[in-house]
């Protein structure tokens, strides 16, 4: 079997940081990966790197449904079929909710407004918010805002959608909703790359849950096998801190 | 003699009026082409300064620092008076257009970047993400919000070029201010001056009440 992501021998320095270091990893089609570990371990960066929003170094390669990802004429085609969700949001504040989502359809998929709208209206309903269609981003409540960035990734049909701490934002009443909906996707067999600190929804939700630290992979697995016999010192402490608070 | 027959004398307004009328139509001829050219001259520095390679980039903030540090009547003095030595003659008119744009297009270059780099990186960076190409990310995204940024500081200098325009008084230039002192020393009455003065609020105020609405409207549509 083929993989949808491949990342081979990814290194990355800030300065004289390392930020990566040598990290390869094969994501399958449908797949739900989280991404876990501490602040600074290059969780990130790593799926930044996967629609070019961060360079990367060679021979570091990223392969994304046979496609390279480099600068030049194919990166468009790469961030089209890949989708992402960023910590803040980043909605289009100048626009409403569902100019919001059917823009890309439009300028990237040479869609016609008619249809991108209607596709923007099936994928509010699909996250709950079809009565806020007409509002601007400042009017919605912070999960709500999340639920549209959802929806305008979705909306582009992407083959892979990344999640860059999409609750860390967000007030802890609002965390619920947003999880629930991407709780969603990952049953109706959306690929997904989630970078999240929300151990109960990852161990719910992945298929493989990665720990990194210090910018590689410290060990790779199930859920259960993860979360209840880390082999690593490092993950166990990490584990550790995180269950104690 | 009386306040109002020094200050606001009839019979003075009225000789004086077709004067006083063809100069503010001269102001407003010089302001309009100053203030058309600056915002043209602004854009196309602005996006010089940030997108341009290096020499380049150099030069245009070079431009944009020595102009905004010129007082624009020792510019318009050295353009009038300086630049005929070199066998550059230019008429009045010319001479305050190019002055008043040169100026202008300084800070209209000024306004116009820090509307486009006051974007959050994070629109940018969603924009690719979703695979816009570089011209739907300003076009869409970029440029509508940096114009709702950027058009109350723009009104705000299109209000100082047309009181700039005054200054060309000082190169023979036939403008609200020059017809008003002509006519002052010529009916040895100050009515013209105040009248004239009365002229340059009656067209600005508004640019100032604009100017203000402006400000409120952006400020709450961005929470």
């Amino acid at each position: 079997m083929t993989a949808l992501v491949s990342i081979r021998r990814l290194s990355k320095r800030f300065g004289g940081v390392t930020v990566l270091s040598d990290v390869s990893v094969d994501i399958a089609e449908g797949e739900v990966v989280c991404i876990i570990g501490p602040s600074g371990a290059g969780k990130s960066t790593l799926i930044r790197c996967i629609n070019l929003l961060e360079e990367f170094e060679r021979p570091g390669e990223i392969v994304v449904d046979g496609i390279t990802v480099q600068k030049g004429r194919e990166l468009a085609a790469v961030r089209a079929e890949v989708g992402m969700v960023f910590q803040a949001f980043n909605l289009f504040p100048h626009l409403t909710v569902l100019d919001n989502i059917a823009l890309a359809p439009q300028r990237v998929r040479g869609m016609t407004s008619h249809d991108a709208a209607e596709r923007a209206g099936r994928l509010l309903e699909r996250v709950g918010l079809s009565a806020h269609a007409s509002k601007y981003p400042a009017q919605l409540s912070g999960g709500q805002q999340q639920r549209v960035a959802i929806a305008r990734a979705l909306a582009m049909e992407p083959r892979v959608l990344l999640f860059d701490e999409p609750t860390s934002a967000l007030d802890p009443e609002m965390v619920g909703e947003v999880l629930e909906v991407m709780r969603g996707l990952a049953g109706s067999g959306v690929t997904m790359v989630i970078v999240t600190h929300e151990m109960g929804f990852a161990r719910q939700v992945a298929d493989r849950v990665i720990f990194m630290d210090g910018g590689q992979i410290v060990e790779a697995g199930t859920p259960t096998r993860i979360f209840d016999t880390p082999r690593e010192e490092r993950t166990r402490s990490f584990l550790n801190a995180i269950i104690r608070h | 003699m009386s306040f109002a027959e020094t200050f606001l004398n009839w019979d003075v307004l009225r000789a004086s009026f077709p004067l006083l009328l063809s100069g503010l139509g001269v102001t407003a001829r010089l302001g309009l082409v100053s203030i058309v050219a600056g915002l043209v001259l602004g854009l196309v520095v602005a996006l010089a300064r940030i997108y341009a390679i290096q020499p380049f980039r150099l030069i245009f903030r070079l431009y944009i620092d020595i102009f905004r540090s010129v007082p624009l009547l020792v510019l318009l003095i050295v353009i009038y008076y300086a630049l005929p030595f070199v066998g550059l003659r230019l008429s009045p008119f010319m001479s305050a257009v190019c002055a008043l744009t040169l100026v202008s297009g300084a800070y209209t270059a000024e306004i116009f970047r820090a509307g486009i780099e006051a974007i959050p990186r994070g629109q940018f960076e969603a924009s690719q993400a979703l695979g816009l190409s570089y011209r739907y990310m300003m076009t869409d995204v970029i440029l509508p919000q940096a114009i709702r940024i950027v058009i109350p500081p723009l009104t705000n200098n299109c209000i100082n070029v047309i009181k700039d325009t005054a200054l060309a008084s000082v190169v023979a230039m036939p403008d609200l201010l020059k017809q008003a002192t002509q006519a002052q020393a010529l009916e040895a009455n100050p009515t013209p001056l105040i009248v004239a003065a009365l002229m340059y609020v009656a067209i600005l105020w508004p640019l100032v009440l604009v100017v203000g609405r402006l400000e409120q409207k952006f400020r709450q549509g961005r929470s």
